[in-house]
């Protein structure tokens, strides 16, 4: 074949253009991208087979909801109906045009008190109808007043593709240093859980201190470790929106709720898993969009009484990804779980894109508005070791997510960090594991690993760990019924009484139940910060969180900056 | 991928002669391979291309290269890898059986493990290579055998997901029209129809 050098002989043997060769070389054309098809719910919120809005009550109960009679109700109805929508409210609330719900969602004299004895009387379909409605600047107008916090907060990963716990305590002392509040972790061996949440719990605490920390892991495990006080949330409690997927997973809305109460019973932080996708990935979806689905996942957390949700499709992000406007729906989502009162963990949690062009739009409906959390979480370490199968931003992003935060003056909930602080911490953070392993007899962490692991980026400049002593080490955790409190303990024994006391804060607010509310964190102060003492007062131009004072000085700081005064030099 | 692969894909040179209804095996020495309802029917190749022709092949030579006997059922009752691939091992001589969706994604089950368990599980179907297929087979004759195998390696990229998890969603609806609830699975005899496949 005769072809000039530029054109590849494709796979078609076509002649193509030099700038469709560039165009078809671009990050975007690795990004897969599928046709609608309605009929099997792969359409994001657009679908002539969604139901259409009603309700009626009778006595106080609702008897038809969205064209279903109480007689036809699946269980999800049933739940939605009896727990989830105030009966008092829907009457009136359903009569409202859907066009003049998402007007008040967007007009900032509506306020949010206003605007939550409406929405808490809406039935899924008329949800959807009022997202509908919605363009994507309307949606972030909509979040900016209805997330439920008013200071904005940002979650992390913390894992390693080794369970190194050595890995997570550092780089879970560098996330909090870079101002995350709150940090998941999870594993590829099981086994390892004991081990690498405990270096989680305890790196969190280096320094101020403050951030809670959860382990995803089976429910019963991820249970028993938030009693022991190894973890201080929980957030893997995943909730579907149609009753095969449910039972699919030998779970109903009740028996999700019944957990739940296990978590409040011990005054332990939880909130939901949902997003759009997940239904139709499983082959399940009856038909109905993506975002009806998810609004019924969100009722379904409503209904539980559980304090909020992570969404925004989260591991599903593919299937919206991959459809028109499915980016829109994501933000629709995030925005009716902060509508209907709830936390809103706001996803930016999964590999999403090829392109850093596209990543970077799919973060901006969050990041512009400020929700609860920016994302759920941003990998605090390199992709290559992120045990959730990679996030949308992680380690390598954080120097320009801070500058977008500069540039827009928006706060993403991070920091500049020096990197003398950064090492100082991480230093620290192992050297405390290192003090509790050796106190509480588990495997040894030595003065070489820890050398590595301060200056390392990722699992690869580690030194390998014995993982069969680790596992027996883990196994150790268990039976002997470590918890919480002994890793206090082993900080104060040991010389690290200011991790110590940190870490005893957090864990005294499992008693006092303050962190039952919605959209609770700890803040820098050690004490918790919530929709109640820190009540989102958007109410337009001039109002509401905005960063400034001490806030907006740390924001300024990059990298590399100038200084005015001294051009030939920069700031630190 | 050789180019024959490549050329191979555009025709259906694998079919399934249906047989009777499968009944659990008697010898102790085989692994039982349940196929998915489309599998090299309604569709011919996985997600990535692989033609099913070579996938089977492969698979049946890593059962064979252990000097185990293999036997092909076709489940049509479901699309479920769990299903299909449970369904496998209770109907094995030897309690193990392998479970194959259309687009890939793979199982390697026991009999007497609960249903959503597994002994090996293959989730990322893009990522899996025709040399995965065969240390499959492999690993499952020699669970067969009573060893211990150590699990068979396997690749893992965070960008599968922006790049297939539609797609995969797509051919899982399609493979999941096939299904016909009320039939039960059937033995099934590969029958390759190009010889020159290597």
């Amino acid at each position: 074949m005769t072809t000039s050098p530029l054109v590849k002989s494709a796979a078609d043997s076509v002649r193509h253009s030099a700038r469709t060769l560039i165009l078809e070389d671009r990050p975007v054309n690795l990004d897969g991208f599928v046709e609608e098809w309605p009929e099997v719910g792969m359409v994001a919120m657009d679908s002539d087979f969604d139901p259409q809005p009603s309700v009626r009550t009778e006595n106080g109960r609702i008897v038809e909801m969205d064209g279903v009679a109480r007689a036809d109700f699946d269980f999800i109805d049933q739940f939605i109906a009896d727990k989830a929508i105030n009966v008092e409210a829907t009457e009136h609330a359903m009569a409202l045009p859907a066009e003049d719900i998402a007007r008040m969602l967007v007009d900032p004299n509506v306020s949010r008190q206003e605007m939550l004895a409406v929405t808490c009387g809406l039935t899924p379909a008329k949800l959807l109808a009022v997202a509908k409605t919605m363009n994507i600047v309307e949606i972030m107008m909509g979040m900016q007043k209805m997330r439920a916090r008013r200071t904005i907060a940002n979650q992390g990963h913390c894992t390693s593709a080794r369970d190194n716990p050595l890995q997570v305590v550092c780089d879970a002392a560098e996330a909090s240093i870079r101002g995350f509040s709150e940090m998941e972790t999870t594993l590829g061996v099981v086994r390892y859980a004991p081990l690498v949440a405990m270096a989680q719990q305890i790196g969190s605490q280096v320094g101020t201190g403050g951030p809670l920390t959860q382990c995803a892991l089976e429910e019963a495990t991820e249970l028993d470790l938030g009693m022991r006080g190894i973890t201080g949330y929980a957030e893997t409690i995943s909730v579907y929106g149609t009753e095969p997927v449910f039972v699919d997973g030998d779970d109903t809305p009740w028996s999700k709720a019944f957990l739940a109460a296990a978590y409040a019973s011990r005054g332990i932080k939880m909130r939901f898993t949902s997003g759009t996708g997940s239904e139709v990935q499983m082959g399940n979806a009856q038909g109905k969009s993506m975002l009806y689905l998810e609004i019924r996942c969100i009722l379904i957390a409503k209904g539980a009484g559980v304090q909020g949700l992570q969404n925004g499709s989260i591991s599903c992000i593919g299937v919206p990804g991959a459809v028109p406007a499915g980016i829109r729906a994501v933000a629709a989502e995030n925005l009716i779980a902060a509508a209907v009162d709830l936390e809103c963990a706001s996803g930016n949690d999964q590999s999403f894109s090829h392109s850093p062009m596209r990543r970077t739009a799919r973060l901006m409906p969050q990041m512009m508005p400020g929700t609860d959390f920016v994302c759920s979480g941003f990998s605090s370490m390199p992709n290559y070791d992120n045990m959730f199968a990679g996030s949308n931003l992680d380690s390598e992003d954080y120097d320009d997510f801070n500058t977008i935060q500069r540039d827009l003056q928006i706060d993403g909930g991070l920091r500049h960090v020096k990197e003398e602080d950064i090492l100082a911490v991480r230093s620290r953070a192992a050297k405390a594991l290192q003090a509790v392993f050796a106190h509480l007899e588990l495997p040894r962490i030595t003065d070489a690993e820890i050398d590595a692991a301060v200056y390392a980026n990722g699992s690869k400049e580690f030194l390998p760990r014995d993982v069969l002593e680790d596992l027996k080490g883990a196994q150790q955790v268990i039976d002997r019924n470590i918890a919480g409190i002994d890793l206090v303990k082993a900080l104060e024994a040991t010389g690290f009484g200011d991790v110590a006391a940190n870490l005893l804060a957090v864990l005294r607010q499992r008693i006092s139940g303050d962190l039952l509310q919605t959209s609770a964190i700890m803040g820098r102060d050690l004490l918790p910060l919530s929709a109640i003492n820190d009540s989102n007062d958007y109410q337009g131009p001039g109002t509401g969180y905005r960063p400034s004072g001490a806030r907006w000085e740390e924001m300024k700081r990059l990298r590399h900056v100038t200084s005015a005064s001294n051009p030939e030099k920069e700031v630190q | 991928m050789s180019a024959t692969i490549l050329a191979a894909k555009e025709d259906r040179c694998l079919s399934f002669k249906e047989g009777a209804i499968a009944e659990r095996g008697k010898r102790s020495d085989e692994v039982v391979v349940a196929i998915s309802p489309a599998f090299a029917d309604y569709f011919t190749k996985t997600i990535v291309n692989l033609p099913h022709a070579e996938v089977i092949r492969q698979i049946l030579a890593g059962i064979e290269e252990q000097e185990v006997h293999a036997r092909c059922i076709r489940v049509r009752h479901s699309s479920d890898l769990a299903v299909l691939a449970h369904t496998a091992a209770k109907l094995s001589g030897s309690g193990i059986g392998i479970g194959i969706l259309s687009r890939g994604t793979t199982m390697i089950h026991q009999r007497d493990l609960p249903r959503l368990s597994s002994l090996e599980l293959f989730p990322q179907s893009p990522l899996l290579t025709l040399e995965t297929f065969r240390n499959i087979g492999s690993n499952a004759a020699r669970y067969a055998k009573g060893e211990s195998p150590e699990p068979v390696p396997t690749l893992n990229d965070q960008m599968a997901r922006p790049r297939w998890q539609a797609k995969a969603a797509l051919l899982h609806l399609k493979e999941t029209e096939q299904v016909r609830r009320q039939l039960k699975p059937v033995v099934v005899t590969p029958e390759f129809t190009q010889a020159d496949m290597d």
